[in-house]
């Protein structure tokens, strides 16, 4: 009577050659605009882990809100756990899996 | 000496508490008025070996599990709260260290030591000038006179609060990982008695809780950077210390209720012998007060069932929904022991107001008035109202 746990949206590569509008620098330059980092963001490297670059998970929740506008998707549930969230290239892959219509999205 | 059983039951658990509960009640009064250590309470304990309880079996534990020492906190708690509530405190610990500390030699070997000489854990993880926030520190894991990359280090701390802290044979220290890092990115370090100066700031002589004696510290501590649990605090606090710090504080607020609802249906039952046939004037708030006693019961009984079931995967431990549950079974059980306790009162009237009768229930309102501000409810509620914007409940009856 569970809700399904899904494997990992995020970790699944986009299907298909028209991959969607989504960058490490788009986020990058989210995340520096946003002041919920104790860093620049500019300094960051794709796979730092944005928890030590101070990251809370009051920020997290605001920036999965910035990631639902700028890019129109809804992330469900099963996407909202730490580890979506820990680094550029998380983040990236999370939001490319909801563009590409991933298990779950919308 | 009596040690749980194996795949022992809560019910046995709180059976196996149980002299130590009936020691805890008989020293509450006293423990109260002199606001010290219930340590008549913990000699007990130690001996039924209940500290440490959930340590695994492996370890020279009791091998329980969350529900087990809810039981047990609950079970003193109807007998004297801040019993209750200091072992609640040193199981938080032991869970943080049973389910994030196995690893480590060093840790396992702090296990075997917590298990043989049943320590007890306090825990300083509350910071003067952080304003309560318990996910930020400002004070930094640093190296010694040896060297900043040295085996040892040096941490240093300005604990507004830590329980017991006088009695405990290790403290909890949450501090930032190293003297460049932000506040969030915290780690935890359990520090022995003998690696720690604890300088005492400020007394206790509170409203209630008076046992638990939660003073201010200036700690200072020199161990072993082996000592630091690998996994950052925010994963520790989300997967282990927030769900099993409030199921166990309800579990006590719960005794406490428990215990308030007990005394006003004694008071009840003895003024229906005297007039029988006309039911007392308080019969009705004790059906209120019991009606609430149930709510709150289920509640808490739900939150250690929705645990247990996720307690294995960090991501649903982590989620929005999960986090969300865990503190409003906090603030809500917080806010229901008031309730209930002031509704028994109603029912037990002048005879639960007097301090000297048996069914007095002024250290129950009192330290049930502890509750909405151990990390106060208004704080949680804002973090709750943060969450809910990006956690979806699917409405569904078993979620």
């Amino acid at each position: 009577m569970r809700q399904p746990d899904w494997q990992i949206a995020a970790g699944t590569a986009p299907r298909g050659g028209d991959a969607p509008a989504v960058s490490a620098a788009d986020i990058r330059a989210l995340l520096a605009e946003s002041g919920w980092l104790a860093v620049d963001a500019s300094a960051l490297s794709d796979e730092d882990d944005l928890y030590a670059a101070g990251l809370t998970s009051h920020g997290s929740v605001n920036l999965m809100l910035a990631l639902e506008e700028r890019y129109g998707v809804e992330f469900p549930e099963h996407l909202l756990r730490r580890r979506t969230f820990e680094s550029i290239a998380a983040i990236r892959s999370a939001v490319a899996g909801l563009l590409d219509g991933a298990p779950g999205a919308g | 000496m009596r040690a749980p059983t194996p795949d022992s039951l809560p019910a046995m658990a709180a059976e196996v508490a149980a002299d130590a509960a009936a020691i805890a009640g008989r020293h509450a009064d006293s423990v109260d008025r002199e606001a010290r250590f219930p340590a008549e309470a913990f000699a007990a304990l130690k001996d039924a070996r209940l500290l440490g309880l959930m340590v695994p079996r492996d370890f020279g534990g009791g091998g329980g599990g969350l529900a087990d020492a809810a039981a047990v906190a609950h079970a003193l708690a109807r007998q004297c709260p801040s019993t209750g509530l200091i072992y609640a405190m040193h199981q938080i610990q032991v869970a943080c260290l049973v389910r994030h500390g196995q690893n480590g030699a060093w840790h396992r070997g702090f296990l075997e030591r917590l298990a043989g000489e049943q320590l007890l854990l306090a825990s300083a993880t509350t910071e003067a000038g952080i304003g309560g926030d318990v996910r930020s520190s400002a004070c930094a894991v640093t190296g010694t006179v040896g060297g900043e990359t040295g085996d040892a280090f040096r941490l240093e701390k300005q604990a507004t609060v830590i329980s017991y802290g006088a009695e405990a044979d290790a403290i909890l220290v949450t501090a930032r990982r190293t003297a460049d890092s932000p506040p969030s990115d915290q780690v935890i370090v359990p520090v022995l008695r003998g690696q720690t100066r604890l300088e005492e700031i400020g007394g206790w002589d509170t409203l209630g809780m008076r046992g638990t004696r939660s003073v201010g510290y200036r700690l200072v501590a020199e161990a072993e950077r082996a000592q630091i649990l690998p996994l950052p605090y925010a994963d520790i606090a989300a997967r282990t210390m927030l769900p099993v710090t409030h199921i166990l504080w309800s579990s006590v607020w719960l005794g406490i209720a428990t215990d308030a609802v007990a005394r006003a249906a004694a008071f009840i039952r003895a003024e229906a012998r005297k007039r029988p046939g006309t039911p007392p004037p308080g019969a009705r708030r004790l059906a209120e007060a019991t009606a609430g006693l149930q709510a709150m019961r289920g509640m808490v009984r739900g939150a250690l069932a929705r645990f247990e079931e996720a307690a294995d995967d960090p991501d649903r431990l982590t989620a929005p929904g999960f986090t969300v549950a865990m503190n409003t079974l906090k603030t809500e059980a917080a806010e229901m022991v008031v309730r209930i306790v002031g509704q028994a009162m109603l029912a037990g009237g002048l005879a639960a107001y007097r301090n000297d009768s048996p069914f007095s229930l002024c250290r129950h309102l009192r330290d049930a008035h502890s509750a909405p501000l151990m990390i106060n409810n208004d704080r949680i509620l804002g973090n709750t109202a943060n969450l809910l914007l990006a956690h979806r409940d699917n409405g569904s009856l078993f979620g």
